[in-house]
Order: C-alpha cells, then sequence, then structure tokens
C-alpha cells in the first residue's frame, strides 16, 4: 500500500497538467477573436438591437471610411431585456471587443454613471449637437455632459376615429368625457385604447403625464426623487382614466400590440400609442385607416401643450474600446441625416436630425411627420438617473393597476421607493 | 524485542518466523492502525484533487459573495462603493418582495416535491414490476428528464398561451399565465412532470434494495398488497427516500428556468433565485443580490442539516445506511 499510493498521485499530476494544456489550447483560439480584421484595418464591433436595412448603412459608411476601419455588426437578441443584460455582463467584465453600442434611451446615464461609455467633447460633441432636436439630445445627456448621439427618436401620437369625433381632444378629460358621450348616446366603438400593463409602457404614460403637468419624478441631477404637485395632479388623471369607464376592461394587462390590435378590429374611438401603428394599418386594416385622423398627444391642462415620451435609441463608445477615436468617427457617419433618412424610410426609424423631416421623401412614409415633429420639438426623456431600470421596475409595480392609484398616497410612497431605489437600497421584485 | 526464543542462536528466518507467529496476538493493534493511517492518508491524496478544485469553484464565490454582500457595491455607481456591514441583510430580510419570493419558493418546493413523491413512488413500483418491454418502459419514463428545462418550459408557455395553445381554454376563457394562482398552477405542474421520472429513478435503486424473501414471507403471514407496501418496503427504502427528498428539496428550492420562461415572475411568481438574478444581473446592485445569494445558501444549508441531521439522511450504500 504505501508504493502503491505513489501512482495515483503522479497519475493525477500528470492529468492536471494534461489539462491545464487542453484549456491552453482551447482558450488560444479566442484570444484571435478581439483583434483586428485583415490587411491591418481597424475592426469596429457595433452591438446593436436588430434593426431592418442597417447592414446598408454600415456598408455605406464602411465605404466612405476607405479603409480607415470597418464596422461589423453584432446584432443583440431581440428584446430588451436581454440586450442590455448581454452588454452589461460585457463591460462589467472589461471586454475590449465592443466598440460601439446601441443603447435605448433609458440606459445612457446608467452607462454614463458605471463609467462604461465615453464623453462626447469638442468637435465630436459639436458635430451631434448641431441640428439635432433638443429632446433627443436631452436623452443622451448625463449631468450636462454628452454621452451619446441620438440615432432614432420615438414619440406616441393619439390616434382617432373621424368618423365619430369632429374634432380630436385637446386634453386627457376632453376625451374621457367625448367618450363618454358616445357611450351614452349608444355609439360604437367609445373606447379609450392605450397601454396599461404593469411594464414600461405604464411608465412612459405616467411620465408623459407628469411632464405635461409640469412635474418632476427626479430632480435634474437624478440623485434625488422629488414627487411634486405635478406627479400628483398626473396621477389623478391616471385614476380618472381607469376608472372612467370609457377604457377597454383588459386595460391593466394591455401592451403595445394588444391595443394596435384592438384598434384595428375597430374596438376604440381613441388609440394612444406608437406612430408603427399606422404603417401596421395600411397592411392590415385599410379600412379602418380611412377613417383614423392623428393629432398630439392630449394635454392635462388646455392652455398647456402636452409634453411627451421620447422614445428611440443612443449609440455611445464604450470605455474599453481599442480604438475610441474611430468609433467617434464611426458613429458620426452611421447616424448621419443620409443615412437616417434611409432608415427612415426603410426601417421605420424616426429621425433625430430635424432637418431630415422636410426631406421630400419623407411625406410618403411619414405623412404624421408634422405633428410628430411639433411633439418632438417639446418632448421629455425619461427620469435622467443611473437607477433608472430599478426606477421604471418599481413605478410600473406601484402604478398597476391603475384603478387603484390613491393619488397623494401613491405620490408619497413612490417618493420613497424611488428614492431607495437611487441609493441602491431597492430590492426589485 | 519481545519475541521470547526457545534457542538463543537464531537465524533471521527463525525470528521473522517467530515475529510472523506471534505477531496477532501482540501488535495485532498497532498493525492494523499502521495500515489504516495509510489507508487514510491515500485516502486523502486521492480526493485532494477533487477538495482543491471544490475550494476553487465552490468556496472561493461563497465567501467572495458573502464579502460583497457586506458593501455598498452598485455597479452604476462604482464611486459610491463602502463597506456597509449587515445593512444589505437588514434591507433584504424587512423587503416584502423577498418575503413575497421566499413564500412562493417554499410553496413550488413543498407541493412539488410531495405529488413528485407520491407519483415518483408508482412510476418506480411500475418500472420495478414490468416483466415485458421492462427497457422501453423505462427509458420513455425517463424521457421528460431528458429534455433541457428551458426548452419544456417554453413549450408549456405556448400550450397555455391563448392564441397558440392547446391547453389555454382548458380552464377558463383567460389566460392561465397572467393570473398568479393559475401561473403557479402550471409552474408547479411544470416543474412536477420534469422531475417525477428522476425522483422514480432513486426510489427504484431503493426498490431494488427490498428482498423478494422478505415480501414472500409477509406475504405467506398474511400480510395484504398494501400492508407489504407500509410495513415491509417503506422501511426498507427509508434511507433511499430520504436521500431522493433532499436531492430534490435542493433542487426545488433553486427553482429558476420554469419561471423565468413561463411568467418571467409577473404577478408576484417570482420565486428567490428569480429575484436574486434581477438585483444582480438586471439591476447591477452587487451588495443587495449578493446577499440574496448568501440568504439562499443558508436555505439550502439549513434544508440539508435538517435532512441529514434530523432525519437521518445517508447516501444509500454507506454504513450508517442499515441504522433505522
Amino acid at each position: 500500500m504505501a508504493r502503491d499510493d505513489r501512482h495515483p498521485r503522479r497519475r493525477t499530476m500528470r492529468a492536471r497538467v494534461a489539462a491545464a494544456g487542453a484549456a491552453l489550447a482551447l482558450t488560444a483560439p479566442m484570444a484571435a477573436c478581439g483583434s483586428d480584421g485583415e490587411g491591418g484595418v481597424p475592426t469596429l464591433n457595433l452591438y446593436q438591437f436588430p434593426v431592418e436595412s442597417f447592414q446598408h448603412v454600415i456598408d455605406t459608411c464602411n465605404q466612405q471610411a476607405n479603409g480607415r476601419y470597418r464596422v461589423v455588426y453584432q446584432v443583440l437578441p431581440r428584446t430588451a431585456d436581454d440586450q442590455r443584460v448581454q452588454m452589461v455582463r460585457r463591460l462589467a467584465a472589461e471586454d475590449d471587443s465592443m466598440d460601439i453600442l446601441g443603447l435605448d434611451v433609458t440606459w445612457t446615464q446608467e452607462f454614463a454613471s458605471a463609467d462604461w461609455i465615453l464623453e462626447w467633447t469638442g468637435a465630436d460633441k459639436a458635430a451631434i449637437e448641431d441640428g439635432t432636436l433638443p429632446g433627443p439630445l436631452a436623452s443622451a445627456e448625463y449631468k450636462n455632459r454628452l454621452y451619446a448621439a441620438p440615432n432614432n427618436t420615438n414619440v406616441q401620437l393619439l390616434w382617432y376615429r373621424k368618423d365619430l369625433v369632429s374634432s380630436p381632444p385637446k386634453t386627457w378629460d376632453e376625451m374621457i368625457s367625448q367618450a363618454q358621450r358616445l357611450k351614452s348616446a349608444g355609439k360604437k366603438p367609445f373606447q379609450i385604447l392605450t397601454m396599461g400593463a404593469q411594464y414600461e409602457g405604464l411608465v412612459v404614460l405616467f411620465n408623459s403625464l407628469v411632464a405635461s403637468a409640469g412635474g418632476h419624478v427626479v430632480d435634474d441631477s437624478g440623485d434625488k426623487a422629488v414627487m411634486d404637485a405635478g406627479t400628483v395632479k398626473a396621477l389623478r388623471v391616471m385614476k380618472k382614466l381607469a376608472t372612467s369607464g370609457v377604457v377597454s376592461p383588459s386595460f391593466s394587462n394591455s401592451i403595445e400590440d394588444d391595443v394596435r390590435l384592438a384598434y384595428q378590429s375597430g374596438a376604440g374611438a381613441f388609440e394612444v400609442n406608437w406612430p408603427y401603428v399606422y404603417a401596421s394599418m395600411q397592411g392590415d386594416a385599410p379600412q379602418i385607416l380611412a377613417k383614423t385622423g392623428w393629432a398630439r398627444y392630449p394635454a392635462i391642462d388646455a392652455n398647456t401643450p402636452s409634453v411627451t415620451t421620447i422614445g428611440g435609441s443612443n449609440m455611445a463608445v464604450s470605455a474599453y474600446s481599442k480604438h475610441p477615436g474611430l468609433a467617434f468617427e464611426a458613429i458620426k457617419c452611421l447616424r448621419n441625416a443620409e443615412n437616417q433618412e434611409y432608415l427612415a424610410i426603410n426601417a421605420g426609424q424616426a429621425p433625430s436630425i430635424e432637418a431630415v423631416y422636410d426631406r421630400p421623401d419623407m411625406a410618403k412614409a411619414y405623412p404624421m411627420r408634422e405633428t410628430l415633429l411639433e411633439e418632438l420639438k417639446d418632448a421629455a426623456p425619461r427620469p435622467r438617473t443611473p437607477a433608472y431600470q430599478n426606477l421604471s421596475t418599481v413605478v410600473a409595480a406601484e402604478l398597476s393597476p391603475p384603478s387603484a392609484i390613491d393619488p397623494q398616497r401613491t405620490a408619497d410612497s413612490l417618493r420613497t421607493s424611488i428614492q431607495k431605489a437611487i441609493d441602491s437600497q431597492g430590492v426589485l421584485p | 524485542m519481545s519475541v521470547s526464543s526457545t534457542t538463543p542462536a537464531t537465524t533471521a528466518e527463525e525470528l521473522s518466523e517467530g515475529g510472523r507467529r506471534e505477531l496477532p496476538q501482540k501488535r495485532a493493534k498497532a498493525a492494523l492502525s499502521e495500515g489504516k493511517r495509510q489507508e487514510r492518508r491515500l485516502g486523502w491524496l486521492l480526493c485532494a484533487p477533487a477538495a482543491l478544485v471544490m475550494v476553487a469553484v465552490t468556496a472561493y464565490p461563497i465567501l467572495y459573495s458573502f464579502w460583497l454582500s457586506l458593501q455598498r457595491y452598485d455597479l452604476k455607481f462604482p464611486s459610491e462603493r463602502e463597506f456597509v456591514w449587515f445593512a444589505n441583510y437588514a434591507t433584504v430580510l424587512s423587503n416584502g418582495y423577498w418575503w413575497t419570493a421566499f413564500g412562493v419558493t417554499l410553496l413550488i418546493t413543498v407541493v412539488s416535491v410531495a405529488v413528485e413523491l407520491v407519483l415518483g413512488m408508482a412510476l418506480a413500483l411500475v418500472m420495478h414490476r414490468t416483466l415485458i418491454g421492462r427497457g422501453l418502459v423505462r427509458t420513455s419514463a425517463l424521457i421528460p428528464y431528458g429534455i433541457v428545462t428551458v426548452v419544456a418550459a417554453f413549450s408549456w408557455r405556448y400550450a397555455w398561451t391563448p392564441s397558440t395553445g392547446y391547453l389555454a381554454n382548458l380552464l377558463s376563457d383567460g389566460a392561465p399565465l397572467t393570473e398568479r394562482a393559475s401561473a403557479l398552477s402550471i409552474i408547479i405542474l411544470a416543474e412536477i412532470w420534469k422531475t417525477t421520472p428522476f425522483m422514480a429513478l432513486l426510489l427504484m435503486a431503493g426498490l431494488a434494495l427490498v428482498p423478494e424473501d422478505l415480501l414472500k414471507a409477509a406475504s405467506m403471514d398474511g400480510a395484504s398488497a398494501w400492508q407489504r407496501f407500509t410495513r415491509v418496503m417503506l422501511p426498507v427504502m427509508k434511507p433511499a427516500i430520504l436521500v431522493a427528498l433532499l436531492f430534490r428539496t435542493l433542487d426545488a428550492f433553486r427553482v429558476f428556468d420554469n419561471i423565468y420562461v413561463l411568467t418571467n415572475g409577473a404577478n408576484e411568481t417570482s420565486s428567490v433565485s428569480m429575484i436574486a438574478y434581477n438585483n444582480l444581473m438586471k439591476g447591477l446592485n452587487l451588495g443587495i443580490g449578493s446577499t440574496m445569494s448568501v440568504l439562499i445558501f443558508l436555505a439550502v444549508a439549513i434544508i440539508a442539516f435538517v435532512f441529514v441531521k434530523l432525519f437521518g439522511t445517508a447516501a444509500p450504500g454507506s454504513s450508517d445506511e442499515g441504522r433505522r
């Protein structure tokens, strides 16, 4: 026995050496992955959600770069959570193979605060600010510094049935009473359709109402929860809408597509939703489209124009990129006016550069462009705090279902839970 | 040497011969302990690589999680990292979401393991007693366990989604996955469907331990089938049952994938693993998230302790096994 016990040990030593060798052999090709492409042209990896026809834009920019860089499109998963989790995991591990990041507008402040994306300064910054709509630009800023370049943008519009309503309502109150009048007159449809499920869409509705009422959820620095009188006013409107008897019974469970389908099937007199419903009606419900008009998002007060929540995406340079200078340059090309126009027409993405809306080809793709532009000029970003993801989760949880809102009490309890989220003491459900 | 020889002139061979003859009485104990010590040393050496790897891959992360759980450490606010002692524990343990998730996890664990035990036992008896096509029966019973949980969960999800599913309108007109009670039932059902074969497999190993003679003797004494099952089979199988329960309880307590796919935690259906994932991976809050991981680890450790110390669970085949 005394002799035998040496054999296993020797064997494990050898096995361990073999295992280490195998591990090295496996990782060796990986090391080559992040390095530059053929012929010494630096490769810029662009991580972004799937966008139709985006490869065409990349090809255009690669051609114009004339061998200085080559952008490669790394397509992220479809759902926002999956996109964010993948980028965050790589950034936390300081992955230097990511150069350009396509960010949802709500992630910009979070990534900036985490020091994961580079600030835009000097001439690069001036180039981005030039001609870009103020709303989208604000969504790319954190503590008065620019951290991303707005690519496309988005705002919701009011869609209404011209055959039932003679003039579109200016305010939520007006829309509710118009719907109630239709209902009591026995007209069908009379419903107001919009998103009320416990998710980001509910937070967008809340934010638009708060901004329209002149309220604040967090202060300008994003460090402190405010929840002032304006937010209470907004909550009162939300509560009124949910208990008015003119929203769909599934209001508290509706997301964008439910709303779009319900309106398309003729179930609603009013729909508050993103512009993509227009293209969808063109294809699936032309008879409803013929009876549909659009107007500016409803306001809280008839004399104060509405302020709507901005959607869309921004492009930023990763702090771990090996070619930050080239990445800034590539972004300037990818989001320039020509490419924004191409994507607006081919992928239905609303441009963030104002002048693009005046181009002749835009009239056909965006018949509602004037209303859109009008809203975009007054639009508000969502609360600009690095803890937005947490804030959004707790807001959606506390406001659901909207019929159970108790304006003052809900505002007070939100102030506490939002402050906790900002102080990293909040627990996410 | 204390070896007593009759002749003073003894050769080495004789001495050793005599020594060998005398050893059993005088040095039996010393020789045995020498051998045992060497055996033990060999045992340690043999398991050292495994133990080292275990330390590297489990002990280090556990300690690191614990270290993180004592800090305010949020990737969103890298400059505000600070040591906060047990403040994160106070935050988590006083939070409603955590306790809701804890309750959901306990419910899923208790219900699914209880149902699996009954179904698994029935399945084990069937597999054990099958005479024809035994291989076929056993293989087909194991198919659910062989399917990747996420894949199975997706097929359950589509089955229960109104427009695409064949099960959605079975119970009511609504969407079963959007209401809490029905969603939890579906999660438990998916868990049971998935892991009953595993339970059955472990129990079948226990069934093999039941001597056929014992059953025949009991039957000679007039024991009914039910009496033979409860008085003979169950006591003999007890160690195997406890091991099966321990494995499944630990497994069920960490339930994640079915919930992630089926409801993603909506309508208060999050388990503790889900909520830890949400805080760590989505919330980027390493402090709070690690606190939850440590709490889950403690809960799992307590479950294992209760099973091992209070119920006397031991691995089948170990020396304690016959103790009942």
